[in-house]
């Protein structure tokens, strides 16, 4: 994939919202790989967590609102924690999909949930899941 | 000893075998648990971006209504304990965000309540030698994989009372109850939890991956002190025969209903028929599962 880059679009609108809805230092990763090592969804991504990051730095945040990766984050926190220079991640996911949700709203169908589900699944399921999905 | 109890809406329904079981378990090894008055839902997830304030209204005014049973609030519910736990760390810890949040709850709350999880207290308040003399019937043989899920390591500098990358605790609990705790590398990766709603074939996916790492080492049942891994861990199974040829199912238990049984308690409220791999006849094998109502049970 071939990138331009400039300290325009380094700087870009988007990775100023990012940085400032995630309170995370985007600069501070030094890519040493740990978050997509340990990620255990990483397997079912088009972008690893390492990438996210990667590309959050070069002011390519289009590319990752784009990626199936910031709807299977599961904010484990595996990320974080073993981060050795303490960037939570998942904030940076969540940054991404708030970004992209205050544009195009909710990203869940509830009509696929069906009323056996409803009955059947632990609470917690669902108001997790829509806590994260919906705007 | 006594500490105020939060329920929560997964153990007050479909968790509520769960929740009967640590209630009962908890008296019997003197741990009084009082209600949270007036309780609401948690949120069941901590908000992620930076100004979170409305989002933490929910935890802040359970934590609100802690305060005036005493100063120790537990739960048995690892989501809930996650999302009270950091709200209250923040609240600690933010004193202009927490004048704004206590505008909008109409409340003076600065962090004074103590959250711990169930586990932890259980731990290191009551002990698990003392649990292991109230012990009427050892699980003697009972092979148990012990499973974590993410909600109370991590992030460990708010929320870690246990090693984040090899917990022991529920181990432990598990050993003073008489069983055979298996250790196995996946005991602290995430389930998925409620990417199950929306993904399920990729939980399906991380629940097999942990299940197998389990029985590879050996365990017969897998035991979690968390509502939601317990129900992606055990549902998952009952389809898993169908992806994976020859797979053979495990029951996955409530830390709790082993807990119960071990002590000897009346057993029959702690939600057996809600597993999806039935537990009892496994039990029935160990010579754990026992009497008319139980028997019924084991040969289904």
């Amino acid at each position: 994939m071939r990138v331009r880059l400039s300290a325009e679009s380094v700087h870009n609108e988007l990775v100023r919202r990012v940085e400032e809805y995630s309170g995370q230092d985007l600069m501070a990763c030094y890519q040493c790989g740990k978050c997509a090592a340990g990620c255990p969804v990483a397997f079912a991504m088009d972008m690893l967590p390492s990438q996210v990051i990667r590309f959050a730095q070069l002011g390519l945040v289009e590319k990752l609102l784009e990626s199936k990766t910031i709807w299977l984050c599961a904010a484990c926190q595996t990320c974080y924690t073993r981060c050795p220079k303490g960037v939570d991640l998942s904030r940076i996911m969540e940054a991404l999909r708030e970004i992209l949700m205050y544009e195009q709203g909710s990203h869940i169908n509830y009509d696929q949930i069906s009323l056996e589900e409803i009955v059947e699944w632990p609470q917690q399921a669902f108001i997790g899941s829509f806590r994260k999905y919906t705007v | 000893m006594r500490a105020t109890y939060f329920p929560g809406c997964t153990l007050n329904t479909t968790g509520k075998g769960f929740d009967n079981a640590v209630r009962a378990s908890a008296s019997a090894v003197g741990l009084e648990l009082i209600e949270v008055p007036d309780w609401n839902c948690c949120g069941a997830t901590y908000p992620l971006i930076i100004d979170n304030i409305l989002e933490l209204a929910a935890p802040a005014h359970v934590l609100v209504a802690a305060q005036t049973q005493g100063r120790i609030l537990t739960t048995a519910c690892t989501t809930c304990y996650n999302v009270l736990k950091r709200t209250n760390e923040f609240i600690r810890k933010h004193p202009d965000e927490r004048d704004r949040l206590n505008t909008f709850i109409e409340a003076e709350y600065q962090g004074e309540v103590n959250v711990k999880d169930i586990l932890h207290l259980l731990r290191d308040d009551i002990g698990f030698e003392s649990i292991q003399s109230h012990v009427q019937k050892p699980l003697t043989d009972l092979k148990v994989a012990c499973y974590y899920g993410c909600m109370v390591l991590r992030p460990p500098a708010e929320v870690g009372y246990d090693d984040p990358d090899h917990p022991t605790s529920l181990d432990d609990l598990m050993a003073a109850l008489g069983a055979t705790p298996i250790d196995f590398p996946h005991k602290n990766e995430c389930c998925g939890a409620y990417l199950a709603v929306k993904a399920p074939d990729v939980t399906r996916d991380m629940v097999y991956t942990i299940l197998r790492s389990a029985q590879a080492a050996g365990a017969e049942a897998i035991a979690t002190n968390c509502p939601l891994c317990q129900f992606n861990l055990d549902k998952q199974q009952a389809e898993m025969r169908k992806i994976h040829a020859g797979y053979r199912p495990v029951p996955v238990f409530y830390f709790s209903q082993l807990m119960g049984l071990a002590l000897g308690l009346d057993v029959r409220e702690y939600g057996w028929d809600q597993h999806y791999i039935d537990a009892r006849p496994l039990l029935a094998a160990r010579n754990l599962w026992q009497g008319e109502a139980m028997v019924e049970g084991a040969t289904q």
